[in-house]
């Protein structure tokens, strides 16, 4: 058959013959490793990306834990700090409250001790007077002067020698 | 300073004594009419090749063959001697392939994410064999006619046999992508375009013809020989690959991711993304 434009099957089929020899060489010697080696390329990449990712929140929950960690260690912070201040505090009052008590009982003993000591010297003054009334009176007996005269003589020898 | 002014007097004495010796000596006379020039570029009733004796053959299935040797050769010193050197951060070499095969991938992948494996395979190499098919051209290598004349080979796929071929295996592949996609349904749906293979063929055929009957004309006269080729031959003969390689993948893949869809057919498809994009507030 007479086809126009010069077209033959035969040299239809030999191009295609050429060319599948060509798509099938290209593509095992060219295409696959090339599309082969940007694939393992990706591949890498999006590993790193995948692992730098991981890491990234694992960094995230590190720093979640440590914030928490120091929010309670805060927190434990100021309770301790609280409860030493409460203890201050009681120590304190309880070290006044002793002071206080301490203060009036040397206060009640000081008193007492003052009254002894008022009370005694009051006893030593009134015998030390009667002492010397009856010291007095003896001597005024035994002189026979007036015995107003001698009472004020005698006063007065005491006093000198006194 | 000097050594510039040297040189460019050197190159334009050189250019004028060329000039001048091609006008003086004069071009062969032809001996075929334009006419038949051109027929014989479109038809190749006279200007075969004989294939080793076998049978007498277009001169652009001998093209063909060279081509597919230079790809082959070139495909072969890369994979023993490049690719082993591949590395993450790549090289100039590495970034050219890489970008060839990302870019008929990425092509295959946008128009076919459902099933695209062999789609990718199948339009780099159709990719590389337009390409490099077309600028073989510049090359101009010679071969002997079976009347005994010598022919710059011209491109592959300026051959209608080579065209046909092109064409018709790309509908070939979208049809299998339709029955690897949808079976009998894929069948269908690639039958309705039942005019692809044709304009597919006849669009490479005659794109790349047409720039080889322009070089063939500017080459018929040697007065229009001198400048004019850097433009004609040079520059539409890459654009040509360029363009027809894009063209013919394009096509190829965007059939292919429509007739291989699982899900509904590519006109479903459309219609659906015409109605959402018409909603207000759709994407």
């Amino acid at each position: 058959m007479n086809i126009p434009l010069n077209i033959d099957w035969q040299q239809i089929l030999l191009h295609l013959l050429n060319f599948v020899i060509l798509a099938g060489g290209l593509y095992y010697l060219l295409y696959k490793p090339v599309k082969q080696f940007m694939e393992q390329r990706e591949a890498h990449y999006r590993d790193m990306d995948a692992q730098a990712e991981q890491k990234l929140a694992e960094a995230e929950q590190m720093k979640a834990d440590y914030q928490k960690q120091m929010t309670a260690a805060a927190e434990e912070l100021r309770q301790q700090q609280a409860e030493a201040q409460q203890k201050t505090q009681r120590a304190v009052e309880a070290e006044l409250q002793r002071a206080h008590t301490q203060e009036e009982q040397i206060l009640t003993e000081a008193h007492a001790a003052a009254e002894r000591e008022h009370e005694k010297m009051l006893s030593d003054v009134q015998k030390e007077l009667e002492q010397m009334a009856l010291t007095a009176t003896e001597k005024l007996l035994l002189s026979g002067e007036d015995p107003y005269e001698q009472f004020l003589n005698a006063v007065e020898k005491e006093q000198e020698n006194g | 300073m000097k050594h510039k002014t040297r040189f460019f007097v050197i190159w334009f004495a050189l250019i004028a004594a060329l000039l001048i010796a091609s006008l003086l000596v004069g071009g062969a006379t032809n001996k075929e009419a334009v006419q038949e020039s051109m027929r014989d570029a479109v038809l190749h009733e006279s200007n075969v090749i004989n294939l080793f004796g076998l049978k007498n053959v277009n001169p652009g299935l001998i093209s063909g063959f060279i081509v597919t040797l230079l790809l082959l050769a070139f495909a072969a010193v890369v994979r023993i001697f490049v690719v082993p050197r591949f590395r993450y951060v790549p090289g100039r070499l590495q970034m050219l392939l890489e970008q060839a095969v990302g870019l008929f991938d990425g092509l295959a992948k946008s128009n076919s994410p459902w099933r695209n494996r062999f789609l990718g395979a199948y339009i780099f190499a159709a990719g590389a064999y337009i390409f490099v098919g077309t600028l073989s051209e510049l090359l101009g290598l010679q071969a002997v006619t079976v009347s005994g004349h010598s022919i710059a080979l011209p491109a592959p796929l300026s051959d209608v046999n080579g065209a046909i071929m092109m064409g018709c295996l790309s509908y070939l592949v979208i049809l299998s992508g339709g029955i690897a996609g949808n079976g009998a349904k894929g069948i269908l749906l690639t039958l309705k375009e039942f005019s692809l293979p044709i304009s597919m063929s006849f669009r490479l055929f005659g794109a790349l013809l047409s720039g080889l009957l322009v070089t063939e004309l500017v080459y018929y006269y040697s007065n229009l020989s001198f400048g004019l080729p850097v433009v004609v031959g040079v520059l539409f003969t890459m654009l040509h690959a360029l363009i027809q390689c894009y063209v013919l993948t394009l096509l190829t893949s965007i059939y292919y991711g429509e007739v291989s869809n699982p899900e509904e057919s590519g006109k479903k498809r459309r219609k659906k993304a015409a109605v959402d994009g018409s909603l207000p507030g759709a994407e």
